[in-house]
């Protein structure tokens, strides 16, 4: 047998399953979900974008397990599609918004003084914004695209990452070992960059992955109110929106691509809750509530931060 | 006491004005052009550069930022709120005209959530594990999951075909027709507050199971204090504070979230006319309406805050 401490991927990830098996699902169902966006051209049955004026509005068959809508695009095929730029826009809006808003928050926290203060203020006036209203209006405001949508999200993600990303930087700059770098002399950026940075990647993973599903549910909202990636592309959030343009509206055409949301953010949120219980091995609920935005983890000092959750739906 | 909230009060207010500067700044970089947006594009051509300007100083929309900015801040003091471009009537007006609704069902979201959440959480933590705990805890992941725009949608969906119901769609105030009006509003209310229900649910359920296992809950079980008691009298009036504080967070959600439940359901309320003023770039309704939705929810967390000072009096901040 292997020798017990070697630690090797696949039998990480195999303790990972046999310890968080809800979160293990998650992992293969999001992967899936992966995999259907980078195939989509193999794997969807039809165009997209093809129009076909004789089978319009019909509800699912054989032709179309999905049904067509108003005019005759195939919904399973839009669906298909719509992963793509639905995780696109979420995976770069998270990538954006959670990196600068760690990198910002280990700046915070390290160097502390003025720039730590003017930072946290920036920080608490964005979120003195409902996420998506926030979102909203800087989609519209930057005409809405593809990359107005992906700033938009990653604009409301940033103080999350500053904020505990910050906390973490806070406590390991007090570090012994952090001061004798300080005593030999290194730069404030040499500190930060091989001994400040290493200590805020398990954190970093942990907001990375439980604002993934915020971000999708976002970019569905924006897309659903007209203010997301312009049509006709297929997002999930756009074929919502264009499902109730008919008077009666098709059911097909509401069902599947809520239903796509649904069990893509349920897949993230559930794997996000894995990491988050393997990586953190204190397990303190403060911790927890600090990461998610939700509540406040002891009495908060006298300048009090106002959290938040992240959820916009 | 009064020097805390004093100073709490005043931090609000620079958030505030940083809120009202970032709005502006946002809104004024934008790339469309308001009068293609009013005109149309082809009024746009056929328009004389004299009347294009004439046009915009009308508006006010030719003079520096900075006598914008200070523009907005005198509407907003005189209460008037400013003009929408389109419609004659100010913001003032089309806030007391559609907010109502819009208040009853954030309102109506924040009860049904602490009925649904609250007992459930409750029942949780008593038996931590078991059958009610572990379908609770996957209702609550699930509600978390699903987008209540979505939920909305299927709701009214169903309705209408099932019952051929369909909720009224014109501005019915509670005052004039109570029944109507409860119809429009329960859905979104329902919807956003199940979203919610979950998290204090999950909330509740960690406080109550944290301080369940503390000396002066067993103190209490000791001197034979009836479990019910032990658990409402003793354990929960300590958990409650975080439950309070996330419901105080949550609403950030209510308010974000109710736009697009709104549109779901086809609510003429304040989210609808947000939606409507970005669609049609109508650039004061905007930034009126962020700037209110802004100021409710840093108002309710300062309000969260200053009742979690009164609730736990070992919290005194000087």
């Amino acid at each position: 047998m292997a020798d017990p401490d070697r630690r090797t991927i696949p039998g990480e990830l195999a303790r990972f399953a046999v310890r968080n098996p809800l979160s293990a699902a998650g992992g293969v169902v999001g992967l899936l979900i992966i995999v259907m966006a980078i195939a989509a051209p193999w794997i969807a049955p039809a165009d997209p974008l093809k129009t076909n004026f004789r089978r319009m509005n019909k509800p699912p068959d054989a032709q179309a397990f999905f049904g067509t809508d108003q005019v005759g695009r195939d919904t399973l095929s839009r669906v298909i599609y719509g992963a793509r730029t639905s995780l696109f826009v979420a995976f770069a809006a998270v990538l954006l918004g959670t990196t600068v808003g760690s990198l910002w928050g280990v700046a915070c926290g390290y160097l502390g003084g003025r720039f730590d203060l003017a930072s946290q203020r920036i920080m608490e006036i964005l979120q003195a914004f409902p996420d998506l209203i926030l979102a909203l209006a800087i989609s519209m405001a930057m005409g809405t695209g593809l990359p107005a949508v992906i700033v938009a999200i990653a604009i409301t993600r940033l103080p999350f990452g500053g904020r505990v990303i910050r906390s973490v930087a806070i406590t390991v700059r007090e570090m012994a070992y952090v001061e004798a770098g300080r005593a030999t002399g290194a730069s404030a950026f040499r500190i930060m960059r091989l001994h400040v940075l290493p200590q805020c990647v398990a954190p970093y993973l942990v907001l990375a992955t439980t604002h993934l599903g915020v971000a999708i549910v976002i970019e569905a909202a924006l897309g659903f109110l007209g203010v997301g990636v312009p049509p006709p592309t297929a997002t999930w959030g756009n074929m919502l929106a264009d499902s109730i343009t008919g008077l009666v509206p098709s059911w097909w055409l509401v069902f599947f691509p809520g239903l796509a949301i649904t069990i893509t953010v349920l897949a993230f949120n559930l794997l996000g809750d894995g990491i988050r219980d393997t990586l953190d091995p204190r397990l303190s609920p403060g911790f927890l509530r600090l990461v998610t935005g939700a509540g406040r983890a002891a009495p908060a000092p006298a300048v009090m931060t106002v959290p938040r959750t992240d959820t916009a739906s | 006491m009064s020097k805390y909230l004093a100073r709490r009060a005043l931090f609000a207010l620079t958030t505030l004005v940083g809120v009202s500067v970032i709005i502006f700044v946002v809104l004024r970089v934008l790339p469309g052009d308001p009068l293609v947006a009013i005109l149309g594009v082809e009024g746009i051509a056929r328009m004389m550069p004299a009347d294009r300007v004439r046009i915009m100083h009308d508006l006010g929309l030719s003079d520096p930022l900075a006598v914008q900015y200070v523009h907005w801040l005198r509407d907003i003091a005189s209460g008037q709120l400013g003009k929408s471009f389109f419609r004659g009537d100010t913001v003032a007006e089309l806030i007391l005209r559609r907010g109502p609704i819009s208040a009853e069902i954030g309102l109506l979201a924040l009860v049904v959530s602490w009925l649904v959440g609250l007992p459930i959480g409750i029942l949780s933590a008593v038996k931590p594990n078991s059958l009610v705990d572990n379908v609770a805890r996957s209702l609550a992941i699930f509600f978390i999951a699903i987008p209540g725009f979505w939920l909305g949608m299927l709701i009214v969906l169903a309705l209408l075909f099932w019952f051929g119901y369909k909720a009224p769609i014109i501005i019915v105030q509670a005052w004039d027709s109570p029944w109507q009006n409860l119809q429009i509003v329960i859905g979104p209310a329902i919807v956003l507050g199940l979203a919610q229900g979950a998290y204090i649910a999950r909330m509740s359920r960690s406080c109550l199971l944290e301080v369940i296992h503390e000396d002066y809950v067993r103190t209490a079980r000791a001197k034979g204090a009836l479990e019910r008691n032990v658990i409402l009298n003793h354990a929960l009036p300590n958990a409650l504070l975080p439950v309070i504080t996330i419901s105080g967070v949550l609403l950030g959600f209510v308010l974000g979230g109710s736009v697009a439940v709104e549109q779901a359901f086809g609510v003429p309320g304040l989210g609808r006319a947000l939606v409507t003023a970005l669609v049609e770039r109508d650039i004061i309704v905007v930034q009126n309406l962020v700037l209110l939705y802004a100021v409710i929810f840093v108002l309710v967390n300062l309000l969260v805050d200053l009742s979690y000072a009164w609730l736990d009096p070992r919290i005194r901040y000087g």
